[in-house]
């Protein structure tokens, strides 16, 4: 009993991880129907700016975080201004191929960078090790993980829905022409919210690094899971975002605990199924 | 057998929480040329998309030449005879009018499965086709990419894909829309050589169109259909003016 | 427009002509053929790479079927690659090894796979279609990968026996029936494709892709049509597969990796989509510079393909043959209005 408890405790927190590192995706597909897959580069990047502000210059690890958000927010604001911004009207193979290009690119870079094995973390002593919650031994980086994706959760959503800026990213995901016309600076709201989106999926990169490895191929790796959450939540959705990552987060590490013999084909199975059944995903609106 | 080819009973729809007909009963009759006219918003398209298909009612049945097609897929009632155009211009961008017209040719005589031979082998279709476009003014186009026609030989090419697959029933939203009027009555009078059992169901803005060329007109309105009756009388009718102006 | 104008004999003639014309074989493309036959006899050839290159546009051309006249992205179409090169496998290790026969089985194998493929995927579009075509990818891969009894897992099948071509030509470590067999079969089949390309089913492909809704509205059956595109796609995508199993007698996972069918779209979109063409003239361009690349830096050439890939889709967003097409139209426009 208490197994079943912990091994679901760790699916949750790597749900909680998936999320962050994919809501960005979801929102900007659902604003200006673009198709980043360089998502999951700005994940590695994220890694890779922790171990380097860690491991060379000794900083903290509570104080790296900020850092990678605010690092990794830049980067893809740049990126999207000097490339992305050219081709929101193209369609979805166009915009596929050229960030499939540009994750090669980040490979190739990263390898060229930090070498091609795996990087090597010391990870402050308070977050190694384990505590007791109701008679449950769980993980201390976890219980992190989970407390910090549920507050990043909560922040998004209550962001989204009560803020006023939050209200103009609605409007442009809900209708991008009206918003434009209704005189609000629809550029200045896409290159904000890919910046936030890549901020947070920086940090997904740089807080999964110790747990799932960092290497060069972390994008190829991890590219799939997000695109699953997204496609499945449903795009421009934070809350369907977040179920779909809790469910593939909680399905993934119980499927590898208790049928290790099938890895993964139970998710790809469940997902193409679920999206032959919901093409638009769970809380995603129909085209 | 009865006169009517076309006919809806008690046909619901809505879009979501809007309700577009509460339950609309029609007829359209062979060789009838009908008129449907009612303010923007009345659902004159949305009775097209039901009608020929590419929507589904939510209650109520829709029965062609006798036959219930409520169920059936919008290319069987195709097959059928049933045939339209659309109210905004759905045409092949990158094909010119002659393959395009060549389509619906191939399509109408059951050859577009044909996989092993030229399509140059099809002479009788082209032949048809390049006719077809020489009838419409259109045979000095029929080699320039369809995007780059003018807008009004791009509205007639638009008919001519319909008139090609020889249609029993035709339905035309808007033919006219953003024809100058002598386009819209060259349109109009080529509509009149089609054989007389053809039926034409044809939704129009422009009423000197309508009051020349139709037999009845079907008046539409917020979730219903108000009236059905002569030109004449439509015409004279307050209930008309009062739809459109308070609409 | 008058009321009635009938098409006088020279207009219709004219339609006749026009799609003659279309059909008709070009100079360039007998040039292109007899060119690729033509490398055999160039002296220092590597003769397994032409082969793999040959192959490689095969491969490609059947993705062109699907994306350039359909218009169906699909991120998994080394399914039908991977399928047809594992059943060519297993037809060379249980005895099967006559390799014509062989690869018919293949073809059909992934032909009935394909048809299945596009019966699931007619009805989504969009994200949603890549996401589907990508997960079939991945749960084929993860199978193949795990069932080892099977297929051998990472190691990929062993004991591979390959007959001589019609019992007389053995494939050898110079690869000339490597370089023959790859060339003619695929010369066929690029022959099919071509009467497919230019018949009514393949003008009834390309209005799908312009316009599916007006497609339907003319009484085309164009969800029907998608299965079919499928499995034709998939039937030379498998004869591709097969053809290099027995060419290499070695098959392994990587065939029907993710990987692969991201490179095959890579390579069509490089040559362009559409044009019958694009996926040999991609393929020549991708796997040469693979070759050379990986040579220089066995780490980062993948940089390069990636900057290519990029490059190619900002600046000759089609693909470079129609691009060379446009550059050499707006060429031979411009003659007439030289002084004469
Ligand atoms: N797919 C749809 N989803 C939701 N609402 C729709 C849809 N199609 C039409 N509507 C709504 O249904 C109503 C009827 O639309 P419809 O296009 O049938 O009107 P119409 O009579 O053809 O108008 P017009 O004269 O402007 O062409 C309108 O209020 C329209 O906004
Ligand atoms: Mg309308």
């Amino acid at each position: 009993m208490a197994s079943i408890l912990t091994v679901l405790f760790n699916g949750v927190a790597y749900g909680f991880l998936l999320f962050v590192m994919s809501v960005g995706l979801s929102v900007t597909l659902g604003m200006m129907n673009f198709v980043n897959l360089a998502q999951a580069s700005f994940s590695m990047l994220g890694g890779y700016i922790l171990v380097t502000a860690m491991q060379s210059h000794g900083l903290p690890f509570l104080v790296c975080l900020p850092i990678v958000f605010v690092l990794v927010g830049a980067v893809s604001v740049i990126v999207e201004r000097l490339i992305f911004r050219h081709f929101y009207k193209t369609d979805d193979l166009t915009q596929v191929l050229l960030t499939i290009g540009l994750v090669f690119m980040s490979i190739a870079m990263a390898t060229y960078f930090w070498g091609g094995s795996y990087q090597r973390f010391d990870m402050p002593s308070w977050i190694i090790g384990q505590k007791e919650i109701f008679g449950l031994t769980l993980e201390t980086y976890r219980i992190f993980l989970v407390g910090f994706g549920a507050v990043m959760a909560v922040a998004l959503i209550f962001g989204l829905e009560r803020t006023q800026l939050g209200a103009m990213v609605r409007a442009c995901v809900d209708n991008r022409r009206v918003a434009g016309a209704c005189g609000l600076n629809t550029e200045l709201i896409f290159a904000f919210t890919f910046a936030i989106g890549g901020g947070l999926a920086g940090l997904g990169g740089a807080l999964s690094a110790n747990l799932l490895g960092l290497d060069p191929n972390f994008p190829l790796r991890y590219l799939v899971y997000i695109l699953i959450v997204v496609s499945v939540g449903g795009m421009g959705t934070i809350t369907g975002t977040l179920i779909a990552a809790l469910t593939l987060g909680i399905a993934d590490v119980l499927g590898k605990y208790y049928f290790p013999q099938f890895g993964s084909f139970i998710i790809y199975l469940l997902t193409v199924a679920f999206m032959l059944w919901r093409p638009h995903g769970l809380l995603g609106r129909g085209a | 057998m009865s006169g009517i080819i076309l006919e809806t009973r008690h046909m619901r729809m809505a879009f979501g929480g809007l309700v577009i007909f509460e339950g609309i009963d029609f007829a359209l009759r062979r060789g009838e040329r009908h008129a449907i006219i009612g303010p923007n918003g009345a659902g004159k398209t949305t009775f097209v998309n039901l009608v020929t298909g590419l929507l589904k009612p939510i209650s109520g049945t829709i029965w062609l030449d006798g036959q219930d097609v409520t169920r059936q897929s919008p290319q069987q009632r195709v097959k059928s005879g049933l045939v339209r155009t659309f109210q905004i211009n759905s045409l092949f961008k990158a094909l010119n009018p002659l393959e395009s017209v060549l389509l619906a040719l191939l399509e109408r005589d059951g050859r577009g499965r044909i996989a092993w031979q030229k399509v140059a082998a099809e002479k009788q279709q082209i032949d048809e086709a390049m006719a077809l476009l020489a009838r419409f003014g259109l045979a000095g186009d029929a080699y320039t990419l369809t995007d780059s026609l003018a807008y009004g030989k791009q509205r007639l090419l638009e008919i001519v894909l319909a008139l090609a697959l020889k249609p029993k029933v035709l339905l035309l939203d808007e033919p006219a829309a953003g024809l100058s009027t002598q386009q819209g009555h060259e349109v109009f009078s080529q509509l009149a050589n089609l054989p007389g059992d053809t039926a034409i169901l044809f939704i129009e803005h422009d009423m000197n169109l309508v009051f020349q060329y139709a037999d009845i007109v079907s008046v539409f309105a917020a979730g219903s259909m108000v009236l059905q009756d002569s030109p004449e009388n439509v015409r004279k009718s307050p209930r008309v003016r009062e739809v459109y102006l308070g609409a | 427009m008058s009321v009635m104008e009938p098409a006088p004999a020279a207009v219709s003639q004219s339609g006749h002509d026009y799609f003659a014309t279309l059909a008709r074989w070009k100079i360039w493309e007998i040039l292109f053929w007899a060119a690729l036959a033509g490398c055999y006899f160039v002296p220092e050839m590597d003769r397994m790479l032409m082969s793999r290159v040959i192959i490689w546009g095969l491969f490609a051309m059947s993705l062109d079927i699907l994306l350039g006249y359909r218009g169906i992205p699909s991120l998994g179409h080394a399914v039908f690659f991977g399928t047809g090169a594992y059943v060519a496998g297993f037809c060379g290790k249980y005895g099967w090894s006559e390799p014509i026969s062989a690869l018919f089985f293949a073809m059909a194998v992934a032909a009935a796979l394909g048809w299945l493929t596009g019966k699931l995927v007619q009805r989504v579009a969009g994200v949603g279609l890549l996401m589907v075509t990508l997960g079939l990818n991945l749960i084929l891969f993860d199978f193949v990968l795990r069932s080892t009894d099977l297929t051998g897992g990472d190691d990929g099948l062993q004991g591979i026996v390959i007959a001589p071509v019609l019992n007389m030509f053995r494939f050898d470590i110079y690869g000339r029936t490597a370089f023959w067999y790859a060339l003619v079969v695929s010369f066929i089949l690029f022959i099919a494709t071509r009467i497919l390309v230019n018949s009514p089913f393949g003008l009834a492909l390309i209005g799908a892709r312009e316009n599916p809704r007006r497609m339907i509205t003319l009484g085309a059956p164009v969800e029907g049509d998608v299965s079919r595109a499928f499995m034709i796609a998939a039937a030379i995508a498998g004869a591709a597969g097969a053809l290099l199993t027995q060419t290499t007698q070695t098959v392994a996972p990587p065939t029907l990796s993710f990987q692969r069918s991201a490179d095959v779209l890579v390579i069509l979109i490089i040559g362009g989509a559409g044009r019958l063409y694009g996926g040999f003239i991609g393929a020549i361009v991708f796997i040469l510079l693979q070759d050379y690349l990986s040579s220089i830096s066995p780490v980062y050439w993948y940089f390069w393909i990636g900057l290519l890939l990029v490059v190619i889709v900002s600046f000759f967003r089609k693909g470079l043959l129609p691009s060379l097409d446009a550059l050499l139209q707006r060429f031979i426009k411009r003659k007439p209005d030289a002084p004469s």
